[in-house]
Order: C-alpha cells, then sequence, then structure tokens
C-alpha cells in the first residue's frame, strides 16, 4: 500500500481542487440532457453507491477497524433528510428548492456524523470481532427505533418525499467525496489513519494519538454515509426501514474488500460493477442472490486483496 | 419460565459460535443457517421415522433429533472444509466475510422454490405437549424439555471438553494453534470435530427453537442466530460458561421487555443494547478475560 | 526532585496481582547523558521502561519528566512533552513506506487542520514541503534515504532497528528510550549500533537511556549504569564500578 497514499493525485496537490471543480460542473452539465429511466437510475444508484463505499473504506480500509454498520448511517441521514423535505417543502417556492435539498442533505450528514461520533467513542475501547458486533448492533438499533416511530412512518415506510436527486446532484457529491477522502489521506491524517491501523501503541508512541484518528474516520465516514441516505431518499421517493438492514451494510463492505480496503480508486471502480452486476443477474431472477453470494466466497478464495489490486501489497 | 426455555435455546447456539472463535478465531455466521438445516432436517425426517416409531413419542423425537444432529454434524464439518479451511492462513477479515457468504448462500438456496421455498411451513408435532401446574405457575411441557436438553447437553459439553482427550486437545488448539500443532496434535481434525460438536448442539437447537415456533422457514435461524451471537459476545467470546451465561441473560431479558407494554416493538434493538452497553465497561465481555498487549 | 536532571523516578513501585515486578526504584537522567539499565531475565528492565513510556501506571511512587508528572499520561503525551522510544520487538508501520514511517512521527509538532488538509492552499503545500526536508534529512544522515520508497517491513533487519531509532528522533526527543536495541544483532551490527548510539548523543544532544541485556553494548557506551534484580535497584554506577560490584557479579553468575 506504500505507493498509494498519494494516488490519483500526484505532485500537485492544487490541482486536485480545479479537479473537484471540473467535476461538480460536469455533473451538472450532465444532468441537463433526457435519459432512459431506467439507466439513469442505476447511473444515480452507481454514484450513491460510490459514497457509500468511499466512506466506509475510510473507516474500514484506511483505518482498520471493521463497521458493519454503515447502512445504519445511511438510514439516519436519509430518514433526517426526507423528513426535513417533507415538512418544509411545502413552504419553499420552487426556484428556492434545490436550497431546501442542500440543506435537507447537509442536516442528514450532520445527524449521520452525530451517530457516527456516538459509535466512534466505544470504538476506542474495542477491538476487531467486538467492534464490528457493535456497529451490527447498531444499524440493527437504528432500524428497530425507525420501525417503531410514528413521524417517518414506522414499519409502513416514510412515502411521498420529493425527488430532488438528479445526476448532477449524485456525482457532485460523489466527487466531493472522493475528493474529501482522498485529501484527508493525503494529509497527517491519512499517515496517522494508516499508523493507526498498523500499529496503535507504536503510533501512540511517535505521538500520535489514535482515539482522534478513530472517531475521525468515524465521523467523516458517517457523514458521507447519511448525505448518501438523503439522495437515495430523494432518489428513490420512498424509504422503509428493511431497506437497511444488514444486507445492505454487507453490500457496502463488500464494495470496499472487492476493491482491495484502502484504495480509494478501486474502490470506486468496485462500486460501479457491484451496481451493475444485479442489474445484469436480473434475467437470473431466481439465481440472483445464489451467485452473489458465491461471487462473495469465490472472491474471498481467488483474490482477498480485492478484484482491482494489482502490484504489491503489504501482508495484511 | 418462557425466558429461561428461550434463553437455554440461545445458549445452545452460543456455544456454537464460541466454540468456533475458540479455535478459529472468527465469528462463523453461517451456524444461525445451520440451526436453520437442523429444523428442516427434522421436518423432512419426521414423516419417514413416523413409518417405524410412533410420533409424537419420546422415543421417535430423540431418534429424529439424533438424525438431524448428524446431519447437521456432517454439514458444518463440509462447510469447513470447503470453504474455511482453504482460508486457514488468511487474514480473519478474509474468512469473516466468506462466513457471511456462505450464510446468504445457503439462505438463498434454501429459499428457492426447488429447495425449501420461502413460505412458512408447519413444524411437526415430535412430543405429546401438555401443561403442568406448578403452584400458580403454569409450565409447558416444551419448556420443560427445553430445559431439561440443554442442561444436559451443557454438562455433556463441559465433560467432552474438559475431561476428554480430545476436548483437552481442543483447548490446547484454541489455546495456541501452533504449540499445539507441534505438540503432534491433528489441528484439522480437532477443528473438524469442533464443527461437528457445534453444528450438532446448533441442530438441537433449531429442533427445541422450532417446537415453541409457529412454524419454520429458510430464514428462521437470523433472528436466535443473532441473539446467541450477541449471547456470545456479551459472556466473551471464546469462553463456553460465558456464553450459556449470555444465552440465559438475553433470553430472559427479552422475555422481561416483551411483557412490558410500549418497549415489546423495541425487542430486536434490545439484545443490542444491552450488549452495547456492557462492552462499554467490560470490552471483553462478562467472563471475557482483558488481553493487555504487551509491548 | 533534583533540579538537572530531566527524568527523575522516585520510589516507583508497580505490582501486577501479587507480582511486585518493579519495587521502589529511583532513578535519575540527566539531559544528554548516555545511560544503560541492566539486569538479568525478568529483572523488570521492560516494565520500567514500560513505567517511564506511560504504558504501565506505577503503583506508587512518582516520575517526573522536565520537571512535570508522567503520571496518568498517555503515551502520545508523552511524547509531545519529549520522551521517544523503540521497541524490543521493532514495531515498525508495516503497510508503509520508510518514508513515510518517519513522516507519520513528524506530525506531532505539523499536523494540519481538517480544513488545511482540504483546502490544500499553499500552507499546506509549505508545510508538506518542510516535512519531507526534514524526514530526508533525517533518512539521509542515517543512510537510509536511498530505500525511502521499500516497505518499511521488508528492510534487511539491522535497517528495520535503524529505522526506528530515526522514526523515534523524528518526533524531537528530549529523551530517547532504546528497549534492547542490540537484540538479534551479530557483533559487527552491534559495533555499528554502539557508533550509531553515539553519534546520535552527540550530533542531536538528547539523552539516552538504554534497556539492554548486553553487557558488552552496554559497557562499551553507558556513562552510566543501573543495575536491577528482581524488581529492585542493586547497584548504580560507571561501568568501572558496575564491573566490580560484587552484586552485580553474584546477580550475574549466580552465588556460591
Amino acid at each position: 500500500m506504500a505507493a498509494d497514499l498519494k494516488f490519483p493525485f500526484p505532485a500537485s496537490l492544487n490541482g486536485a481542487k480545479r479537479w473537484l471543480l471540473v467535476a461538480v460542473v460536469l455533473s451538472f452539465l450532465l444532468s441537463l440532457g433526457h435519459y432512459n429511466r431506467y439507466y439513469l437510475g442505476v447511473t444515480i444508484d452507481i454514484g450513491i453507491n460510490i459514497i457509500l463505499a468511499v466512506s466506509l473504506n475510510l473507516i474500514n480500509g484506511y483505518t482498520g477497524q471493521f463497521s458493519l454498520g454503515h447502512a445504519g448511517f445511511m438510514a439516519v441521514g436519509a430518514y433526517t433528510a426526507a423528513k426535513f423535505s417533507l415538512v418544509f417543502a411545502p413552504g419553499v417556492p420552487e426556484p428556492l428548492r434545490p436550497l431546501l435539498f442542500l440543506v435537507a442533505l447537509l442536516l442528514g450528514g450532520a445527524v449521520a456524523a452525530i451517530a457516527g461520533l456516538a459509535v466512534g467513542v466505544p470504538s476506542l475501547r474495542l477491538k476487531g470481532d467486538y467492534l464490528a458486533i457493535v456497529t451490527l448492533g447498531f444499524g440493527e438499533i437504528i432500524r428497530v427505533i425507525v420501525q417503531n416511530m410514528e413521524a417517518v412512518g414506522a414499519a409502513s415506510g416514510l412515502k411521498g418525499i420529493p425527488k430532488y436527486t438528479t445526476l448532477g446532484w449524485t456525482f457532485a457529491l460523489a466527487s466531493a467525496t472522493v475528493y474529501v477522502v482522498v485529501s484527508l489521506v493525503n494529509s497527517t491524517y491519512g499517515r496517522g489513519f494508516v499508523a493507526v491501523k498498523d500499529d496503535e501503541v507504536a503510533a501512540s508512541s511517535m505521538g500520535i494519538n489514535p482515539v482522534r484518528y478513530k472517531v475521525t474516520a468515524f465521523v467523516v465516514g458517517a457523514f458521507f454515509a447519511g448525505i448518501a441516505g438523503g439522495l437515495y431518499a430523494h432518489h428513490k421517493q420512498f424509504l422503509s426501514p428493511t431497506g437497511f438492514d444488514f444486507l445492505k451494510s454487507i453490500d457496502i463492505v463488500v464494495m470496499v474488500i472487492l476493491g482491495g480496503m484502502g484504495r480509494t480508486a478501486s474502490v470506486v471502480v468496485a462500486a460501479v460493477v457491484l451496481t451493475l452486476l444485479p442489474e445484469f443477474l436480473r434475467q437470473f431472477a431466481d439465481y440472483r442472490m445464489i451467485i452473489y453470494a458465491l461471487l462473495i466466497i469465490g472472491l474471498m478464495m481467488a483474490r482477498p486483496q480485492g478484484l482491482f489490486t494489482f502490484g504489491r501489497r503489504a501482508a495484511a | 419460565m418462557n425466558g429461561l426455555a428461550l434463553g437455554s435455546i440461545y445458549a445452545l447456539i452460543a456455544l456454537g459460535y464460541t466454540m468456533v472463535y475458540g479455535v478459529l478465531r472468527f465469528i462463523n455466521f453461517a451456524h444461525s443457517d445451520v440451526l436453520m438445516l437442523g429444523a428442516f432436517s427434522a421436518y423432512y425426517l419426521a414423516p419417514a421415522v413416523a413409518q417405524v416409531l410412533p410420533l409424537p413419542s419420546l422415543a421417535g423425537a430423540l431418534v429424529v433429533t439424533l438424525f438431524a444432529c448428524v446431519l447437521c454434524a456432517g454439514l458444518g464439518v463440509l462447510i469447513e472444509f470447503l470453504a474455511y479451511r482453504p482460508l486457514r492462513s488468511r487474514p480473519r477479515l478474509t474468512v469473516l466475510i466468506t462466513a457471511i457468504g456462505v450464510s446468504l448462500f445457503i439462505e438463498f438456496t434454501c429459499q428457492h422454490r426447488a429447495v425449501f421455498g420461502a413460505d412458512t411451513k408447519a413444524f411437526p408435532k415430535l412430543l405429546p405437549e401438555s401443561d403442568f401446574r406448578l403452584g400458580d405457575l403454569i409450565i409447558g411441557s416444551n419448556d420443560l424439555v427445553v430445559l431439561v436438553t440443554t442442561v444436559l447437553l451443557l454438562t455433556g459439553l463441559w465433560f467432552v471438553v474438559q475431561r476428554t482427550k480430545i476436548g483437552t486437545a481442543m483447548r490446547a488448539v484454541s489455546f495456541n494453534q501452533q504449540a499445539a500443532a507441534l505438540m503432534g496434535i491433528d489441528i484439522n481434525r480437532i477443528i473438524s470435530f469442533t464443527f461437528a460438536l457445534g453444528s450438532a448442539l446448533a441442530a438441537v437447537a433449531g429442533i427445541l427453537y422450532a417446537l415453541k415456533a409457529p412454524g419454520i422457514d429458510p430464514l428462521m435461524g437470523v433472528q436466535p442466530g443473532l441473539r446467541a451471537f450477541i449471547a456470545a459476545v456479551l459472556g466473551g467470546i471464546g469462553n463456553l460458561p460465558g456464553a450459556a451465561l449470555g444465552g440465559l441473560v438475553i433470553g430472559l431479558l427479552e422475555t422481561f421487555a416483551g411483557g412490558i407494554s410500549g418497549l415489546s416493538n423495541y425487542r430486536d434493538g434490545i439484545a443490542f443494547a444491552i450488549l452495547i452497553l456492557i462492552l462499554l465497561f467490560k470490552p471483553a465481555g462478562l467472563l471475557g478475560k482483558a488481553t493487555v498487549e504487551k509491548v | 526532585m533534583n533540579a538537572t536532571s530531566i527524568l527523575s523516578v522516585r520510589n516507583a513501585t508497580i505490582r501486577f496481582g501479587g507480582l511486585t515486578a518493579v519495587s521502589e526504584l529511583n532513578l535519575e537522567i540527566r539531559p544528554q547523558e548516555l545511560i544503560g539499565l541492566i539486569g538479568p531475565n525478568g529483572a523488570g528492565k521492560t516494565t520500567a521502561f514500560n513505567l517511564i513510556t506511560g504504558v504501565y501506571q506505577p503503583t506508587e511512587g512518582e516520575i517526573h519528566f522536565a520537571g512535570q508528572p508522567v503520571a496518568a499520561k498517555r503515551p502520545h503525551h508523552l511524547t509531545k512533552m519529549g520522551i521517544a522510544r523503540t521497541f524490543q520487538n521493532i514495531r515498525l508501520f508495516g503497510s508503509l513506506s520508510v518514508f513515510d514511517n518517519v513522516r507519520a512521527a513528524t506530525q506531532l509538532h505539523r499536523s494540519h487542520g481538517v480544513r488545511t488538509a482540504l483546502w490544500r492552499g499553499a500552507s499546506f503545500a509549505k508545510a508538506e514541503a518542510e516535512v519531507e526536508r526534514e524526514v530526508l534529512d533525517l533518512l539521509e544522515i542515517f543512510d537510509l534515504a536511498r530505500l525511502r520508497d521499500e516497505e518499511a517491513t521488508c528492510l534487511p533487519y539491522g535497517d528495520q532497528r535503524r529505522l526506528e531509532i530515526v522514526r523515534a528522533l523524528a518526533t524531537k526527543p528530549k529523551l530517547l528510550l532504546l528497549d534492547e536495541p542490540a537484540a538479534g544483532m551479530n557483533p559487527t551490527e552491534k559495533a555499528e549500533l554502539m557508533r550509531l548510539i553515539g553519534f546520535i548523543r552527540d550530533k542531536f544532544g538528547i539523552a539516552i537511556m538504554l534497556v539492554e541485556h548486553d553487557m558488552k553494548v552496554v559497557m562499551g557506551i553507558c556513562e552510566r549504569i543501573a543495575v536491577l534484580e528482581y524488581g529492585k535497584k542493586i547497584a548504580e554506577g560507571t561501568p568501572e564500578e558496575i564491573r566490580k560490584d560484587p552484586k552485580v557479579i553474584a546477580a550475574y553468575l549466580g552465588t556460591e
């Protein structure tokens, strides 16, 4: 992994900002076109999954923690943003709706980040399996709470969310996510994350405060999962607690692992592939999930270092 | 009483998780599916057994359970052999994800209409049922069966682990795999044995659970599996008495919370909430030993 | 407290359950001093070391560094105060390059805020360039610059030991603690190490304490030596004094 820290912004760190701007502008320009509804839907799914996978990669890949609760953060963001839109959209004039949407997304991200803080703090004392189980539990608790919350539709789901999510929003935010994660990783934060992952004791002896880095990873990761949730809510226009179960978290984890844990570029590719795969398997509807399960097993046996990683890799 | 019975079932399942964790240090997500397969094998075996033995009856139930145990033990060994053994020297995370893959594979395969189908099936009556009255307390015979079976199995397991040669070998492997191998212990045999033992316990738990549940379906293992898994972590994963204790605690608290109106809807979350609270204060679980990293 | 010493350990005792691993240890380290802590196996050397680096808290007694109490400070705090260390069983960051191993240790003094890291403006670039210069200078001094892009754990053993010391120096310590630096080295490497330790002290002007098994190494470079046995300090003095001390001889050779 040694050589990867600088990828994909090699020498010029300032150039990265320009690339982000280009990506954002391009996203919005592209969204002006007219597309087949089905393809548009899948493309937006891809963008949302990129945000989820890249943000989880910060927690699981770079910092070496193991979170099985990313769908929980996503749920927090999705419900917060959706509820916000539902309450305030009627009172906001049409031209200001994009602003409302932005506020809804940021709010969703912020509340998810607070949840991330709440999970990140116990994570300081727990490691490995214990941490995995606590995050899994957190996801389940979120689901159970939502299921019993009348204000967000309880078990029958939250309906009638306005359709604000566009191609532009999705990919602008996906670019922003990649930018933030890559920037953090290519700064003192990144060195801190990886040092803590490699050897916590040695890291703290080098003056690196493990608490700070672990919590930062959780909070930033959760924030973007929340954003992804908000996009998802305003894309599907319907939220059901079962959409954020354990299986969804596993999906995201598989993307990160497929991408090779801690390589942002390949995690992005993995997110694309794994979003498209079920679509291609649609014709084998009955066997779709069986194939998916076999794929996970086969992948772990054949290429545990990820599908899109080549060259050297440190033994994990 | 119901809580005790539920807790005992969780305890039986949790033992499987904890034993596998003890020797291989990973959480065998497919364990809850072995439990489901135990119930289903009983479901399919019962009519066959009914040809030769009267059902419901104690003898019939025993035969059905025994067969289910053997089937699941074989299955557990097979899963380990096919999916986990090739990954023995890989990072634990790889194995963990594989286990999740195996679990999903079993669940989705069984849901396919050519296998069991996704619908709920009525579990056959294996035992005559009646209620006992103990003062004001009404005890269902099934609850009693669950309790007695669990106590017997726990005692048996304790004996195997503490007093037999293979149990000693298991503990040795769990303590230090390399050292155990150097002492001439056949690691693969011990690991297979552990899977067989854990899976047989899961089969019994599956049948007991099915006796109490309204019906069985390919996803029936997920919820009790999750609870048992929490129980194993709660007790300190890798620790056998801890798993039993954890199971009882979760079962009792869940039943207790289910009885309080307003809380009952949150049943699924309560087990986790308890777990998180306890881990905050005892990061290695109730009976787990905190490991201090050597510097 | 001795005003001239930078580290002062006073009556430090630590017990694990019934076992007293270190008992009433007194130790003063002066600036720029080269001091050795020796003792037979299980004498409590590593425990004493862990007390000073904040890994363990003393059951009784106190430890002051640069006039400030060390108790209840976490390891990264102590590093900030100026104590750096190496590990008996080398603990480099396995997935980082040689360069990044050292760079990770510099952030104690140069850590970006989130805003700087995200904005990537001129101040960020300047800070990064300075760090890079600093790290390269250090690597240069220890002849590791040619290996800057290698994965740290792929280096030969001796280079890994050296890199660990460089990494510790990158935190700009006032006191460097070396935990059995000569472990696993052959006589040539040991000789090289002794030269290196002396060089570091002169070049960086810091105090160095080494916990060591190897008498030759300790006798060869330390100005003062403290000897532990069964968690107690049985002798302290110059190498000459230690060599003649009957208690030390008894501890190492056994009494008749």
